[in-house]
């Protein structure tokens, strides 16, 4: 037991004001989720595993004299070398300067993706919880509608249909990626309009949009950024999923997925082309996984300790 | 129950045809026409075959032949292959996927159960984060890449396994556990989440004062309790085993219904395409149905009469 001093105590009287102070600096809801997303660690690193793909995918490109689009028919499928980190493909590009590549490409249709989701599904949502009554039941029953529809169908769907390109794939995830996020904020929304504050904001005359921007919205986008994070790996293992079916990207565009699909016909004799694109998509999914699980337990208040 | 049943039966059938008014007309707005791949036929043989094929109608005429036929179960022919129908394609291709759906959702439930409650067991003990661990990383691994290792180290580098091909219990093994891996791990988290919660109620305690052994709590009390949200994921689970089999069927070289959309849609061979869509969509719609049922039946907290659940 360490001493402690008599000198480090100081009588305060028996005022009630003064032992009612709260002596602790006040802690913000987000600083307070932040302390505790920092004491998981899988979950920081998933986000430090995360920042350094993404600065690698900028960076990457500069480390070597090489780029994603020159063929060299003299160094074709080469192993891992201090000359080719990576190896190179079966038209001798520099699979370590294709990978960062792909990672931008990747990444882009991932967080694109998902940010559309995110503003429909909040608008969405939104409007269906806060009108309530009848705009509710429509609105909600329009997207029930939508939801049967199975995902991934739709998705091939519309590729074949609209051809293939980052844009399409994007506006194809979408179409009805957004249901998810909307469900989720219109049940947010639902549960914090009937609390006094929303009450007394429409007492002092705010309009709807001044409810939802400032409290309806801020007060629900723990989970929102929980839906965000994991709708990333969801858009990434698409990607890749649509790519191995030949719907992904043509070339010279290449994303992790057309590599990864490239790499397996090649299996066989040269796996480093099935591996660096394969894992590259594996840990970025793990990553944002990990932190979206990280976020959400931080925000979960029975886990407070 | 009978008024949910109807209720739900009606969205099901919205759904639907929203999905093939769809299909219809993106098959329609899709670039060239069936025939465009073939060499160059004298007009009269192409009239010849948009009449025998009603593509000579307008398009209302067309769209409600396709409704009528849908409702009758008939597919229609596929283009690119001129003998055979839609309806062989899936009465050849959907018997061999089936078998090996169903290996894998045995698969997915009996690891991912079993996985998730160990892990509950074992709270924060190096079980659950070992569990939890596997489980985080089976999510991260898209099916074909976890296909192509399999193949790679059980196939290929260990020869345990055939590489490919159909037709023996060895060569289902593979292809089995790829697709079961990501569900495998998506019911662990889910069981071991709804476990931790069960465990934690009033009448475990009851039944441990009263004497009752570690397993009997576990296995009568806790599991049956925690096994309702792994039920209720069974639908979204069914529509996981069926696309993921798209992928994993043709990595392993199995005829199934799978690796033959895989094909139709590299020959962009759109009524086949159209065709197997709708079918897969009849088949989600009504597993997702069948769970909702089943879950009212084993759960006498619900009442399937409202329409809303979870609310």
């Amino acid at each position: 037991m360490q001493e402690i001093s008599k000198d480090k105590f100081e009588i305060v009287g028996n005022s009630s004001v003064e032992s009612e102070k709260i002596s602790k600096a006040s802690l913000s809801f987000w600083k307070d989720v932040f302390t505790r997303f920092k004491k998981n660690k899988l979950a920081v690193f998933g986000l430090v595993l995360l920042i350094l793909l993404i600065v690698m995918a900028f960076v990457g490109p500069f480390l070597t004299p090489y780029n994603y689009y020159e063929n060299d028919l003299t160094k074709t499928n080469q192993p891992p070398s201090a000359e080719h980190y990576f190896g190179t493909d079966e038209l001798g590009r520099d699979m370590f300067e294709r990978i960062w590549y792909g990672a931008k490409i990747s990444l882009f249709i991932g967080i694109a993706a998902a940010l559309i989701d995110l503003v429909i599904g909040v608008i969405w949502g939104g409007i269906a919880g806060y009108k309530g009554g009848k705009v509710d039941e429509v609105m909600m029953r329009i997207a029930d509608v939508l939801y049967g529809i199975p995902y991934l169908l739709l998705v091939i769907l519309l590729m074949v249909v609209l051809g293939q390109g980052i844009w399409t794939m994007i506006l194809a995830m979408s179409i009805t990626g957004w249901i998810n996020m909307a469900r989720m904020v219109r049940g947010q929304v639902l549960s914090l309009k009937s609390q006094e504050y929303i009450l007394a904001s429409r007492t002092l005359g705010a309009g709807v949009s001044r409810i939802m921007g400032k409290h309806l919205i801020p007060n629900a986008m723990g989970p929102i950024l929980v839906t965000l994070t994991l709708t990333v790996p969801n858009a990434i293992f698409t990607e890749a999923f649509l790519s191995y079916l030949g719907l992904g990207l043509t070339p010279p565009l290449a994303s992790w997925g057309t590599m990864a699909n490239d790499g397996i016909g090649a299996m066989q004799y040269y796996p480093w082309r099935l591996f660096f694109p394969a894992m590259f998509i594996c840990l970025t999914i793990f990553a944002f996984n990990v932190i979206g699980d990280g976020i959400r337990d931080a925000l979960d208040p029975r886990l407070r300790k | 129950m009978i008024k949910y049943l109807t209720k739900r039966l009606l969205f099901m059938a919205l759904s639907l045809w929203l999905i093939i008014t769809a299909t219809f007309f993106f098959m329609r707005m899709a670039p060239g026409n069936p025939f465009t791949s073939e060499k160059k036929m004298p007009p009269a043989i192409e009239a010849n075959l948009n009449a025998h094929y009603g593509l000579d109608q307008p398009w209302y005429a067309q769209y409600g032949d396709y409704l009528l036929r849908v409702v009758q179960w008939d597919f229609g022919p596929s283009f690119k292959y001129k003998s055979q129908t839609v309806n062989q394609l899936i009465n050849e291709g959907f018997p061999v996927s089936l078998v090996l759906g169903v290996e894998a959702i045995f698969i997915a439930l009996a690891i991912g159960v079993t996985l998730g409650v160990i892990a509950a067991l074992r709270h924060n003990k190096w079980q659950d984060y070992l569990a939890m661990i596997v489980a985080v990383l089976g999510i991260s691994v898209p099916s074909f890449i976890m296909a192509a290792f399999l193949q790679y180290i059980f196939a290929m580098k260990l020869g345990i396994f055939p590489v490919a091909r159909w037709g023996t219990f060895m060569q289902s093994v593979l292809p089995a556990i790829a697709l079961a891996a990501g569900p495998t791990a998506f019911i662990a988290r889910l069981t071991r989440s709804s476990m931790l919660e069960v465990l934690s109620n009033d009448y475990i305690k009851t039944a441990k004062a009263k004497g009752i052994s570690g397993f009997n709590i576990t296995v009568k009390h806790a599991i049956r309790n925690a096994i309702l949200p792994v039920v209720s994921y069974m639908g979204p689970l069914s529509a996981g085993i069926v696309t993921g089999s798209f992928v994993i069927e043709k990595i392993f070289g199995i005829p199934g219904l799978g690796s033959q959309f895989v094909k139709s849609i590299n020959n962009r061979d759109y009524t086949a395409i159209m065709g197997v869509t709708v079918f897969y969509s009849i088949i989600l719609l009504v597993s997702v149905l069948l769970v909702d049922i089943l879950y009212g039946l084993i759960d006498p907290r619900i009442k399937l009469s409202g329409g809303k659940k979870g609310e």
